[in-house]
């Protein structure tokens, strides 16, 4: 399988990046680590005259904290992720992500902001940043703007991202001290995407949940966050019937597609339980 | 389409070559250079037949343009024997726990095995597992590729091999 025919464009600078994509416009696409683009390049499902590779600038990477946040640079990779003893101390659960991610063949190269700029409702880091209230900065010709990640995803591949503009980097507030975590994915096999997946992020005061945020992958044709399903935790200890409640509330949101990962009923189901066991785990890593 | 020129460092050597942008690497490498020892399994991403090491990275040589590895170092399984030619130590590792059957997955496994080793001197065999988890056989079950890789740590590490008790 071979792509049809581009242009190869590798600006050293955003600005030249930013100038190339908004002068070649619908004609262009931006090219991070390219393991979604390559594939549909191949397939011709995709078919830009203009590939603008990410890969020459430099400012584009890298996990620098910034007061109560972290600035994760677009270009940084799922494999630098996991190597980051920054996100090892502060956000453990995008470390326990990113190993579910792929391979490693492929984390090597794909990128976190490839992941969350693609708008594909498979990829596991935008219900993520949601969870983690994070927000996305993007350089485009009229000059730089922040878009929260609750606001980006509007549809399947559909975000808010103009042609010439790039998302450049993901600003994620730094969750509280003692915070639990847990980050649960069903999936067929190593490299596939979510039958269902559920992010949590809690803290808990005198074994009783205090706050609570909990974001859902591949159940709908965006990444959802479980507002009411995380309401129904506060104040609990997440006894059986709590967690009953949340798993309802949960998947009343979702609308997975039926497909090979299964049926709406199943995958509702399996979303469910990935919802229950994600917040039964969080709250045993709470301090 | 316009060809472009790029040079890299195959296994040590300096290349060059006129590729179209949309030439993969795997091509590149198969097609130009005729290092045929990288195979083309899935084309897909999914089956990592194609793997090598580009910049101290396992990637996956059919999802990577000729064009983007310009001025990289990359290395085949062409590249793997030692110096004088012997066998290294996870290509041992292989023949003696017979960690191939068909053998159209063993370039893939041997480079990517090769990073694994330099990231993870010893691993567990959860971790050669899941180190591995980018790469199919249809053949082993992957037992022996397991054992070929905990083989081949034990060498590197100079201590004896010991097979795990079933």
């Amino acid at each position: 399988m071979i792509p049809g025919p581009f242009s190869y464009h590798r600006p050293a600078t955003l600005a030249d990046a930013v100038k190339l994509l908004s002068t070649l416009g619908d004609e262009a696409r931006p090219l991070a680590g390219g393991h979604s683009l390559v594939p549909m390049l191949k397939l011709r499902l995709a078919t830009p005259e203009h590939l603008v590779d990410l890969h020459g600038i430099d400012g584009l990477k890298g996990i620098l904290p910034d007061g109560n946040n972290i600035v994760i640079g677009a270009m940084t990779t799922q494999h630098e992720l996991l190597a980051s003893d920054d996100i090892k101390k502060s956000l453990p659960i995008l470390q326990e992500a990113a190993l579910l991610i792929a391979d490693p063949q492929v984390r090597y190269r794909g990128t976190i902001g490839g992941n969350v700029a693609n708008g594909d409702p498979g990829n596991d880091m935008p219900a993520l940043m949601m969870t983690l209230g994070a927000s996305y900065r993007l350089e485009g010709p009229t000059g730089r703007r922040s878009i929260a990640a609750s606001e980006f995803c509007q549809g399947a591949y559909l975000t808010p991202r103009e042609p010439g503009e790039i998302l450049t980097a993901i600003s994620i507030p730094l969750p509280a001290a003692g915070h639990g975590y847990a980050y649960e994915k069903l999936k067929r096999k190593v490299g596939d995407y979510a039958t269902a997946a559920a992010a949590v992020v809690l803290t808990m005061s005198g074994g009783k949940v205090a706050s609570c945020a909990i974001g859902l992958t591949n159940l709908h044709e965006t990444p959802l966050l479980a507002a009411d399903a995380a309401k129904a935790v506060i104040g609990t200890s997440l006894d059986a019937a709590t967690l009953k409640k949340a798993a309802a509330a949960a998947e009343a949101i979702m609308s997975p597609a039926a497909d090979a990962r299964g049926p709406v009923e199943y995958r509702k189901h399996v979303g469910g339980i990935m919802v229950t066991r994600a917040l039964q785990r969080a709250a045993s890593r709470a301090k | 389409m316009a060809k472009t020129h790029v040079t890299m460092k195959v296994n040590g050597a300096e290349v060059e070559g006129l590729v179209e942008p949309r030439t993969l690497l795997v091509h590149f490498l198969r097609e130009n250079l005729s290092l045929t020892g990288t195979h083309i399994g899935c084309e897909t991403t999914h089956c990592g037949a194609c793997t090598v090491d580009l910049d101290g990275m396992s990637v996956k040589s059919c999802t990577v343009f000729a064009v983007q590895a310009q001025g990289s170092e990359v290395l085949t399984i062409e590249g793997i024997a030692n110096a004088d030619g012997s066998l290294s130590a996870l290509q041992e590792g292989f023949r003696m726990m017979h960690g191939l059957q068909c053998g159209f997955c063993t370039p893939g496994m041997i480079v990517r095995a090769q990073r694994l080793l330099k990231e993870n001197p010893s691993p567990t065999e959860e971790e050669i597992r899941m180190g591995i988890s980018g790469n199919i056989c249809r053949c082993t079950g992957y037992q022996n590729i397991v054992r070929a890789i905990q083989y081949a740590a034990d060498k590197i590490n100079g201590v004896e091999f010991k097979e795990a008790a079933e």
